[in-house]
């Protein structure tokens, strides 16, 4: 059996009927790994040891499994806090850090039979959109690797795209998930708000940031966010209720469904190629019963330098925390403590986190407060409501999730702005709390993956992984796989 | 909107960043590209607008007044740069 | 020129909760040095913080007390300094929407009476202890106070005078313990006040600059420092010399402020909303309650206690100074002890049982049903008072059974006159002398032989009943 080409539920299956083992699953993503990612960079840490004694101990309780991804390997992206294994943030600043805990969802993750495989790279603190940031290198895409797998869970993509590992667990503030997956070629989703505890996941902008899968295709997300989701008490923010068993209600059945196509997401600046394909996931979903609905979404004007306030003024506050004293990298030659803290964070940060922080100071200091960060708190309520208005007359949202394919590597960072312009498609879902899933709907001439993004209403999960999994049983190009990767 | 270096030493300051001169011409330029984009924001008129800074109508979320065992403290002090038994240590902060 | 002193404070109480205001480590005084922490108070990343209804509640409640609108909407905020007893780098504070506001508190001084009025009360994160070690030239950050609630009462400038700060805030101590929301100990930084102080020409309207004096750890520490800044402010006015506006550092050992390093830049603390804390929306249901649940505050029970039942004024302040000791008189009264009978007690014995033990009221374990017990016995004429100290005194510790104790030690009181006229008898025949010397006319015999009786008897006597018929003998002998 060529267990690279199976998904994380048909692994979970056999593993099930016992075809094959967790340890035989593990090893051969471990081989994976050891072939592949001397290449790619997608791991910043991998756990091989760890992982083989758990998928020992887990065969064991195969009979009783608790989840279908039980026994299933997979990964994490290296800002979920893992007991007394290294979370960096692909940052310099962090060090060695080994949190004394671990995340609510590692721990979810854990109950429900999870193997770990390690951390994946991604952009340091997962600010950027290429994971060219890390401070461990950046991370290739399978498809191309002189190409970006976008960011900032570029690890989480680029591992499961090239099939050195099942499924990642990703978090998204602006696009950190469904940018990477739609320039890798695979399925993934960032959650609604407070629906996916953020214990353990280190900030970078408290009110967006969200977990959520990277997978091959709309079921496996919906196994991941199965195990994921419910309340935490020790999340404030963490939301009472569900959006139920999101496996059992994948039915394929469109009818009814009223699919809203905002004109102002396939107006200038969209790559042709792209608009292409994501106009024709439309017509598939129409030949399964939707309804088209043209709809205007007036506020894309504003989305980005809201989100990039707001995120930036979160993450000056976030990141205030890493000085030097309590965990993490300390510089050398200080002479007090002020100098302590600024030879520290100027030489443990790297440029864009020390952009973002800059930025970040400025719009809440005296005197620019409210001309900046209150004014992007109002904006982010008009853009909630234009979000309300969309969702009277239809159901979810067809948009692209990136401007373009993957970049090159090299060419992004450069220019901020330009790069922060990217991001104009997924942003305001952050903004607005709603859930947003991103599937692979195409390829460009130069063989590149092209993402489709579906935009929900809060809790509405299912309806979008319904109509992705719907998407993907009339299409193959979440089959398909990079040859960078020799998925199959 | 435009953005002085002095601006640029103040707000690192205010985040304790010191950025090489040169560093600091580039980032000057750059955040007055990025604020001057940003004021597209002053094309709307949000006047009477609520500052959304909870996008759910969440409130309340409370924690019983019960106490719960504290961490093992070497484990809270595993990660410190400088090791030490008891205590996080800092250069002479106090006067 | 004469001049007026205008003194602001900010006074920060730590609440009386078993648990932080953002995780479940314990608010235990002491403990070694980051043992009562966790990756929240220790601000680990990753960590979040979730509100603590006491805290809520505790906060609320003085509001009530200190006569403040409540705050129906309220929000917590980040402000954003770097320092290493702060270890997220931020607290956790409130300024835009602070819980409470415009609050009003009465007080009284030897000059008259006067309200001094509460600009605001929030809530907020205490911070972290640093302790500096000279043998390795490092300080040492401790988190176990870090994020233990703290509220922060701010008033108006209307105080006028040392005399009126301390009877403020002598009046907030016994009010917040009153209610139960803080133990207000200074020595153990439960209660910590900044003064805020300028000075101007009497029958300006005008404010002058003001400095912050810190670092006061005493009433006494706080009216002088008050004393000296005036003064230091006047002269330097006086001199034409212009008051800067700064933070300064009262040291008691030189009895004098000094100015604190100035920091390198003007504050700029960059409050935004908290993300990780929904907002706090309070039901009138809610206030209600908690309104209903206020206790009778010192005050009030110092009137009650006057018109009630008589008590001197002395007496009724001396109960009501904490509230477990006057709680410990209504249960005396409720029992049936008179109640000038209980403050005797109370304010003789049991205060000076705790003064001498060092104990605080709360502390104490003696019921008041024991206590009552001891006064019954001695009303009944079974016990009397020098007896009923020494029983009080054993039984004080572990509130003991004090009929127990009085019958296993034989210490009921003679008051069969049987026994006490054997005894005198005894008594008149040993001394003679004594015996005459009184009827010659020595009154001061007479106490000689009730001294006798009394130990014949163990000191068991009624001396009431020894003294009559010590004298029925004498004079029956003529």
């Amino acid at each position: 059996m060529e267990l690279r080409a199976l998904t994380a539920l048909e692994l979970g299956a056999a593993i099930q009927k016992g075809e094959v083992s967790v340890a035989e699953a593990t090893q051969a993503a471990l081989d994976a790994i050891g072939e592949q990612d001397g290449t790619l960079n997608s791991f910043i840490t991998v756990t091989g040891e760890r992982a083989l004694e758990r998928a020992e101990r887990l065969q064991k309780g195969v009979k009783d499994a608790a989840s279908p991804l039980y026994g299933v390997p997979m990964a994490l992206k290296d800002n979920i806090c893992t007991k007394g294994v290294k979370t960096s943030c692909a940052s310099k600043i962090l060090g060695d850090f080994k949190p004394p805990y671990d995340a609510t969802v590692v721990e979810k993750l854990a109950a429900a039979g999870a193997v770990s495989l390690g951390k994946l790279n991604m952009d340091e603190f997962a600010m950027g959109s290429t994971s060219e940031t890390s401070y461990y290198g950046p991370t290739r895409n399978p498809w191309d690797l002189d190409r970006a797998p976008g960011g900032s869970s570029g690890g989480a993509a680029a591992a499961v795209a090239a099939g050195l590992g099942w499924y990642a667990i990703g978090s998204d503030t602006g696009g950190s998930i469904r940018q990477p997956a739609a320039y890798c070629g695979i399925t993934g989703m960032k959650p609604t708000y407070g629906t996916v505890s953020r214990y353990g996941l280190i900030a970078y902008a408290s009110s967006l940031d969200q977990m959520g899968p990277l997978c091959r295709d709309a079921a496996d997300c919906a196994a991941v966010l199965d195990v994921l989701q419910g309340r935490d008490r020790r999340d404030s923010t963490s939301l009472e209720g569900d959006y139920g068993h999101l496996l059992a209600s994948l039915t394929g059945d469109m009818r009814g469904m009223r699919i809203g196509i905002p004109s102002e997401c396939f107006a200038d600046g969209l790559d042709d190629e792209v608009r292409r394909s994501v106009l024709a996931v439309a017509d598939v979903l129409k030949r399964r019963g939707a309804q088209l609905v043209e709809l205007s979404f007036p506020v894309m004007e504003y989305v980005v330098p809201t989100y990039y306030i707001i995120a930036a003024a979160e993450a000056s506050s976030n990141l205030s925390r890493f000085d030097g004293v309590k965990y993490g990298w300390r510089a050398e030659g200080y002479e007090d403590l002020t100098d302590l803290y600024h030879r520290t964070r100027t030489q443990g940060f790297g440029l864009e986190v020390k952009r973002r922080i800059l930025l970040g100071t400025f719009v809440l200091s005296a005197g620019y407060y409210d001309a900046y960060y209150k004014k992007a708190l109002q904006v982010k309520a008009v853009i909630k409501n234009a979000f309300d208005q969309a969702f009277t007359c239809c159901d979810m949202l067809l948009t692209p999730v990136s401007p373009t394919t993957a970049p090159r590597i090299g060419e992004s960072l450069s220019d901020p702005l330009n790069m922060y312009l990217g991001d104009i498609y997924t942003v305001s879902v952050n903004l607005a709390g709603l859930p947003g899933l991103s599937m692979p709907c195409g390829f460009d001439s130069k063989g590149l993956p092209i993402g489709a993004q579906l935009i929900g209403p809060h809790f509405g999960e299912g309806r979008l992984l319904n109509a992705a999994h719907a998407f993907q049983r009339d299409t193959d190009y979440h089959k398909r796989t990079p040859k960078g990767g020799k998925r199959a | 909107m435009k953005i002085t270096t002095q601006m640029v030493d103040y707000i690192s300051q205010l985040s304790r960043l010191s950025l090489p001169e040169e560093e600091k011409q580039t980032m000057t330029a750059q955040l007055e590209r990025i604020v001057d984009y940003m004021d597209v924001l002053n094309q709307l008129d949000t006047m009477g607008i609520e500052p959304m800074s909870h996008v759910f109508p969440v409130k309340n979320v409370l924690r019983e007044d019960v106490v719960e065992p504290s961490f093992d403290r070497a484990d809270l002090l595993a990660n410190a740069p400088v090791p030490d038994e008891e205590a996080f240590l800092t250069p002479k902060s106090v006067e | 020129m004469t001049w007026e002193t205008v003194i602001g404070l900010e006074t920060h109480v730590e609440l009386a909760t078993r648990t932080k205001i953002f995780c479940s480590c314990t608010t235990a005084f002491g403990g070694d040095p980051n043992t009562h922490c966790c990756p929240v108070c220790t601000g680990m990343p990753g960590a979040l913080p979730v509100l603590n209804k006491a805290v809520l509640e505790y906060a609320v409640k003085a509001g009530l007390a200190l006569n403040c609108q409540i705050t129906r909407y309220s929000k917590f905020d980040r402000k954003n300094y770097f320092y290493p007893d702060l270890p997220k780098a931020y607290q956790i504070s409130q300024l835009y929407l602070p819980l409470c506001r415009n609050g009003k508190v009465p007080i009284h001084t030897q000059t008259g009476n006067k309200t001094i009025r509460i600009h605001e009360i929030h809530m907020e994160e205490d911070a972290g202890k640093l302790v500096h070690d000279p043998w390795i030239d490092q300080t040492r950050a401790d988190y176990n106070r870090c994020g233990v609630p703290l509220i922060e009462i701010v008033t108006e400038p209307d105080f006028r005078t040392a005399d009126q700060v301390i009877a403020y805030l002598e009046k907030l101590k016994e009010t917040l313990q009153y209610l139960g929301v803080s133990d207000c100990k200074m020595q153990e930084g439960s209660l910590r006040c900044d003064v805020n102080l300028s000075v101007r020409p009497m029958g300006s309207t005008e404010f002058g600059t003001r400095t912050e004096m810190k670092n006061l750890s005493s009433f006494k520490a706080i009216a002088r420092a008050i004393h000296y800044e005036a003064k230091r402010q006047i002269e330097l006015l006086e001199e034409g010399k212009r008051v800067v506006q700064e933070t300064r550092r009262w040291d008691e050992n030189k009895d004098a402020t000094f100015a604190m390093r100035s920091k390198e830049n003007a504050q700029d603390y960059r409050y935004f909303p908290e993300p990780d804390i929904p907002p706090i929306e309070l039901s009138e249901e809610y206030l209600d309650s908690l309104r209903a649940a206020q206790p009778e505050l010192a005050e009030e029970k110092r009137a009650r206690y006057q018109t009630q039942y008589g008590l001197p004024a002395y007496d009724c302040r001396m109960i009501t100074s904490d509230r477990v000791l006057a709680g410990f008189f209504e249960g005396l009264v409720e029992l049936g002890t008179p109640a000038k009978q209980a403050a005797n007690w109370i304010m003789g014995e049991v205060l000076g049982a705790l003064s001498v033990k060092g104990m605080e009221p709360k502390d104490m374990r003696l019921t008041p049903g024991t206590l009552s017990r001891l006064i019954v016995l001695v009303a009944e004429g079974k016990l009397n008072r020098n007896t009923a100290v020494k029983v009080f005194e054993a039984v004080f510790n572990d509130d003991g059974d004090v009929d127990q104790y009085v019958k296993d030690h034989g210490l009921e009181q003679v008051s069969d006159a049987g026994l006490v006229e054997e005894a005198v008898a005894r008594v008149l025949a040993a001394n003679p002398q004594s015996a005459a010397d009184f009827k010659g006319g020595k009154e001061k015999a007479f106490g000689f032989l009730v001294g006798q009786t009394m130990r014949e008897l163990k000191g068991k006597a009624d001396p009431k009943l020894v003294n009559a018929l010590l004298r029925k003998a004498l004079s029956q002998e003529g």
